[in-house]
């Protein structure tokens, strides 16, 4: 685990990251990353002067016997505003530049492509201009995205620490983000906002596509029900839609029940009666998820309605049908 | 008040006649209902403590968790819980009340020179307000729990089927028990001081309760009537903060923040009172630049309400609020930072005494630095885009909370100690466990920083794996601090049972609670005591046989001055 | 407020260890435990008021953000009866104020009346405000969440009844106390229950003025009379030609988006100042047991004067909230 760290501390290192910044990946990295060394050298510059004082002194007056403290004056004012004046020109200079930063980072450029983000728990929904629907967010290289953003239930936080970039989706209202990738590659993607149970799993990741590959990849990732077969186009959908989060395939149960061998059967609801787990049911499961609920569970299923076509919840279906 | 007679040979009759206020009456009743602030300092301190360990019981479970990626025991649901309460715990049960409803009670009243605080009856009902307000929190524990977060925030609050509504009572309730203990420090100081007692004649400690006292009235009804609005949201569902009815849930962070920001200098504003005493008394120092300090601790609190908005730069609030309020969060560092260049002045050319309060006093001004300067890199816009909610920002507010409200607190413990129980501790002991809690919240918390920098967002029970280095040490770190905290305890609760009998004033401090015995008697002062300069040590000496410093007014005869000087220039 | 001892109130008012039965231990003069009293009730009020403004803060931001709806929704507040209990407050603020006098004067009597006048307008604007909850339950407006206005009724007697059930109680029981009292010849509890027993009873008469008052006012004793005068005036299908709001809901049945929202507020506006009324009368209950023991005197009436402020205060958030909720244009 070390040594594995160490490596990619060593990588980071070498693409312009620091002990305390992963490489910045975004056009407004570098101006934020920045920004903190200033602060940092400032603040690393004030702490050893504090300390070192502090240590002198210690060392300097400890207590002997015989030896009286010397009277020093009570005050000074030209020593008091000096160390008022000073810290107070460095904090004007760095508040300066965090505003300019931040007015980067909040406008994006009129040309922007623009993704729209759906949070909800637990899970992310990036919807491209022609329709498609991923979980992970795809984006291509050197070309500014902006990020339209809500929530269907409560307030989530879209964080790439790569880009530097971080928005609330608050339920009811847009909000926006923007960045513009400078390396392509695979980044992480959180919700930085708590939000329940699975808060820490509501990650994502970022892969930036190289210029000119990213629409090809689009198209291709588009047309995945019409060229593969139902069922795995069901587990696509079931990995990319945001199922897997609750419900996993192996047997053993997350906040939602498992999948694995559960077509055909019969279940307990939480109200006390029984229900056949046929197609009927899954699909309405997946339209009104609390109304009939399996025994054991909370009632927290999000309603997909209107966010999976027909042919997608078949393809599903298909695929709860195959795990046998 | 007739006039005083200064016959500062308070300790000797007292010393005979052991009738102090832990003694003067027996039984449980006498402390369930007395009215004396001593004991009921004391109780809040038993109280806090509790607190305290259960809080921090918490906090090593779920640093235990993370050692791990994975799940190591705590199911999500579980980790959420836990964090929650670790929060409310410590700063609703423990940081608010410790230092100014613990020390400040017992101390308050001494320090002014005064029998007791303005309302004693209205001060035992705080007491047990705050009792009330961690039964409501336990109550919460065993009725399904607590996930929202310590802040509550909404819509997740309105939502979750946790007992949201138990909780919010509990909180509601310690902020009236808050209120009133702030209400009856500006009452006794503006209206209850002896005469000499001027107010640029009190201890600095008293200026930063003062100041803390401000901020407890003003900002905490706000805190309550937010809380009223989210129990109807969740008990009625008024759609005041539920966006699905037309409300705004981001008006909740506003309200919570109006009050929680300022909360933080109700933590803080009493630990740099009581670092200035210790710096002064153990440096031998006149405190340096006595006036910028009162000063600093009213601008802060004043301050300290225009700077919310610095808790939701990422919540969609307009691109101008922003920038105000990063303006203003960096007009409130000023102020902190002149604290501790005086505090450093008022070492220089001093005599230091590296005794355990010193030794706290040190770590306080090493770990709040480290905490105070972090706070720029949140108060400027851009880095604070990408630090909010990391665990940059959760290290960030434990060096100031631990390295600075805790370390503090254990500073003032350690220095009235002798004065409220009477017994001195073991230097040894005492000065080791100062030196493991010191470099355990180091190794626990500043690991954390780099993480955070690097994208660990906080209140997450399972993360990537890059991150775990600087999770096992942070975890390694909390298990030290534990050590030495139980050290400290042990140290602590064995003075009680062996120390030695504390003299009265076993430190050489020239404020009024070194004048009486120790313990105190029931009502403080057998005769009233001379008020003068709280800094001046020039009469102090230290006596063999005493084990402590008595006064011995070699300069002038007794005499009571008309017109108070502040400090000889 | 000194914020000092003041030399000379020290003096003059200096008892050298002669510690009158109602000077605190730790006081050293009668002044002082005055002056230390007030301000501290000063400071509670300064709390009480940070407490209602976040309240104020929240009707502005929906006020600004949805003026709509506070326009629409306030046709369904009685003016009438907003008026009526603005001036029973009014009244109730000039009777403490004399008590205040009456304690500092030692007039014990007047002391006694002025406190039983105060605590009957108390109860009278309690029974105004049971009234006008009940109209609006009556139809529906409740707050968001179970915001659903009709034109059918629900029963509005019913509701009303729910909500005198406590004061009824309270009425009963306190006759009940009285007469014990009488009978066990306890003259001290026979005073403080009969005169709380009176004043109690005055919330009835306020639920009765709550049906008289809009009838003397113009319009029948459910709805509001301004209700035409708005007609026109809004852009939002205010076209009500009944005095009744249950048919003005009929005809208009397009209530703007989370007009709820309004109501919300305005209950819990309400709602808490009613609680404090509440505290007040109990606050005041308790001066009435002190006056009725006569342990009021020259040099102590600190107790009044404090729960005169504190009073004053209570009457001051109604005149707020008067115009905010009632008033709109």
């Amino acid at each position: 685990m070390f040594s594995n760290w160490a490596s990619s501390m060593l990588f980071a290192q070498s693409e312009g990251g620091s002990l305390f910044l992963s490489p910045p990946s975004s056009t407004v990295a570098p101006m934020v990353d920045s920004l903190f060394s200033l602060i940092f050298w400032i603040s690393a510059f004030f702490f050893a002067l504090i300390v070192g004082l502090m240590v002198l002194f210690v060392v300097k007056y400890r207590r002997r016997n015989g030896v009286e403290a010397q009277k020093t004056a009570h005050h000074n004012l030209l020593l008091e505003a000096a160390w008022s004046i000073i810290p107070i020109i460095l904090v004007v200079v760095i508040f300066v530049e965090g505003v300019l930063g931040y007015l980067d980072l909040r406008n994006p450029p009129d040309d922007a492509y623009e993704i729209r983000v759906t949070g909800r728990k637990w899970n992310w929904a990036f919807q491209y201009p022609n329709g498609h629907v991923e979980n992970n967010l795809h984006v291509p290289m050197g070309v500014p995205v902006r990020l339209v953003m809500t929530s269907e239930d409560v307030i989530h936080s879209l964080y790439i620490p790569a880009f530097r970039v971080k928005m609330d989706l608050v339920p009811e209202r847009y909000t926006k983000a923007w960045f513009e990738a400078t390396r392509p590659g695979t980044y992480r993607l959180y919700c930085a906002e708590y939000c329940g149970t699975e808060h820490s799993n509501m990650t994502a990741n970022v892969v930036v596509h190289e210029p000119g590959e990213f629409e090809a990849w689009l198209e291709d990732a588009s047309n995945f029900l019409d060229k593969m077969p139902p069922a795995e186009a069901g587990k696509l959908l079931y990995e990319r839609r945001g199922c897997i989060q609750c419900h996993t395939i192996d047997g053993t149960s997350k906040t939602g029940p498992s999948f694995r061998g559960i077509f055909g059967t019969q279940q307990p609801l939480a109200d006390g009666s029984t229900v056949t787990v046929d197609e009927n049911y899954i699909r309405e499961s997946i339209l009104e998820p609390l109304t009939k609920v399996r025994a054991g569970y909370r009632p927290v299923m999000p309603t997909y309605r209107g966010q999976l076509k027909d042919a997608e919840i078949s393809a599903i279906i298909e695929f709860i049908k195959s795990l046998k | 008040m007739s006039a005083t007679v200064a016959t500062q040979s308070a300790p000797h009759p007292q010393a005979d006649a052991p009738t102090n206020y832990l003694t003067v009456t027996r039984g449980w009743r006498s402390w369930a209902f007395t009215l004396d602030h001593k004991r009921i300092g004391v109780m809040y301190l038993v109280a806090v403590l509790s607190a305290f360990l259960l809080g921090g019981i918490m906090a090593l479970i779920l640093r235990m968790e993370l050692v791990t990626p994975t799940r190591l025991f705590l199911s999500e649901d579980l980790y959420n819980h836990m964090f929650t309460l670790h929060g409310a715990v410590m700063t609703f049960l423990f940081i608010i009340p410790s230092i100014p409803a613990a020390l400040g009670n017992f101390l308050l009243p001494i320090m002014l020179g005064a029998k007791d605080l303005a309302f004693p009856r209205l001060n035992l009902a705080s007491f047990y307000l705050w009792v009330a307000g961690a039964i409501f929190f336990l109550l919460a524990i065993v009725l399904g729990g607590l996930d929202t977060g310590w802040t509550f925030y909404t819509p997740y609050s309105t939502t979750t089927n946790t007992s949201v509504v138990t909780a919010t009572i509990g909180a509601f309730v310690l902020g009236f028990s808050s209120i009133f203990t702030g209400l009856n420090f500006i009452a006794t100081i503006n209206t209850m001081r002896p005469p000499g007692m001027t107010w640029f004649r009190m201890p600095l400690f008293l200026w930063a309760l003062y100041a803390t006292s401000i901020i407890q009235v003003l900002a905490t009804p706000v805190l309550g009537i937010t809380l009223v609005l989210l129990a109807a949201e969740r008990v009625l569902g008024i759609g005041v903060f539920d966006p699905k009815l037309g409300g705004d849930p981001v008006l909740f962070q506003h309200f919570f923040w109006f009050y929680s920001h300022p909360a933080v200098y109700i933590m803080i504003l009493p630990a740099m009172g009581v670092i200035s005493e210790v710096v002064s008394v153990f440096s031998r120092k006149h405190i340096f630049g006595y006036r910028f300090i009162a000063y600093s601790s009213i601008a802060i609190a004043l301050l300290g309400f225009l700077v919310w908005g610095h808790h939701m730069f990422t919540s969609g609030q307009s691109q101008r609020a922003a920038i105000i309020f990063s303006g203003l969060t960096f007009s409130v560092s000023i102020p902190s930072a002149i604290k501790v260049f005086n505090w450093l002045t008022t070492m220089y050319k001093g005599s230091i005494w590296l005794a355990t309060p010193m030794c706290y006093a040190l770590a306080f001004i090493f770990l709040f630095g480290i905490g105070g300067l972090t706070g720029l890199f949140l108060g400027a816009l851009a880095t604070d885009v990408h630090l909010h909610d990391t665990y940059f920002v959760v290290a960030h507010f434990h060096y100031v909370m631990m390295g600075g409200t805790l370390i503090a607190f254990l500073a003032g413990l350690h220095y009235w100690w002798p004065k409220m129980f009477g017994r001195m501790y073991h230097e040894g002991w005492a000065q080791l466990a100062c030196f493991i809690v010191f470099v355990g919240l180091n190794l626990t918390f500043f690991p954390q920083f780099i993480m955070g920098s690097r994208g660990m967002p906080r209140r997450y029970a399972r993360y990537d794996a890059e991150f775990q280095p600087f999770h096992v040490m942070s975890t390694t770190g909390a298990l030290l601090l534990g050590v030495g905290l139980v050290i400290c305890a042990l140290v602590l609760w064995q003075s009680l049972r062996r120390g030695r009998k504390a003299p009265a004033n076993p430190w050489g401090g020239a404020t009024l609670e070194w004048h009486c015995a120790s313990p105190p008697p029931l009502e403080n002062f057998a005769v009233a005591p001379t008020v003068g300069d709280p800094y001046d040590f020039d009469g102090l000496v230290y006596k063999g046989e005493e084990e402590g410093y008595v006064f011995e007014p070699k300069k002038q005869p007794a005499k009571r001055e008309a017109e108070p000087e502040p400090a000889t220039v | 407020m000194a914020s000092i001892v003041e030399p000379e109130a020290a003096a003059t008012h200096d008892h050298h260890g002669d510690h009158p039965e109602f000077l605190a231990h730790h006081f050293e003069t009668p002044q002082q435990q005055y002056d230390t009293g007030k301000l501290g009730m000063w400071l509670f009020l300064i709390q009480e008021i940070l407490f209602f403004s976040g309240l104020f803060v929240a009707y502005a931001v929906y006020r600004a953000n949805h003026p709509e709806i506070f326009v629409y929704a306030h046709q369904f507040l009685d003016k009438s009866l907003g008026a009526f209990n603005t001036v029973v407050l009014l009244l109730s603020s000039l009777t403490m104020a004399w008590a205040v006098r009456d304690s500092q004067l030692v007039n014990n009597r007047g002391l006694i009346r002025n406190l039983a006048i105060t605590i009957a307008c108390a109860f009278l604007f309690l029974g105004v405000k049971a009234v006008e909850y009940s109209h609006k339950w009556d139809i529906g407006l409740y707050w968001a969440s179970k915001f659903a206005p009709t034109a059918e009724h629900h029963g509005g007697s019913m509701i009303l009844f729910w909500l005198c059930l406590p004061f009824i109680l309270i009425s009963v029981a306190l006759i009940a106390a009285t007469v014990v009292s009488k009978q066990k010849n306890y003259e001290q509890g026979y005073r403080f229950y009969g005169i709380l027993a009176l004043a109690s009873v005055a919330f009835f008469v306020g639920v009765g003025c709550g049906f008289v008052v809009p009838a003397v006012a113009g319009s029948d004793s459910h709805g509001p009379a301004h209700v035409e005068e708005h007609a026109g005036e809004s852009d939002h299908h205010v076209v009500a030609t009944h005095a009744d709001p249950a048919h003005a809901l009929a005809d208009d049945v397009e209530s703007p988006r989370n007009a709820g929202i309004f109501f919300s507020i305005y209950y819990v506006m309400t709602g808490l100042h009613a609680v404090h009324i509440i505290g007040g009368v109990i606050a005041l209950a308790w001066l009435l047991w002190r006056a009725l023991k006569r342990q009021f005197q020259a040099e102590y009436f600190g107790p009044v004067d404090s729960v005169g402020l504190y009073w004053h205060l209570v009457d001051l958030v109604w005149i707020y909230l008067f115009p905010l909720l009632y008033l709109i244009h």
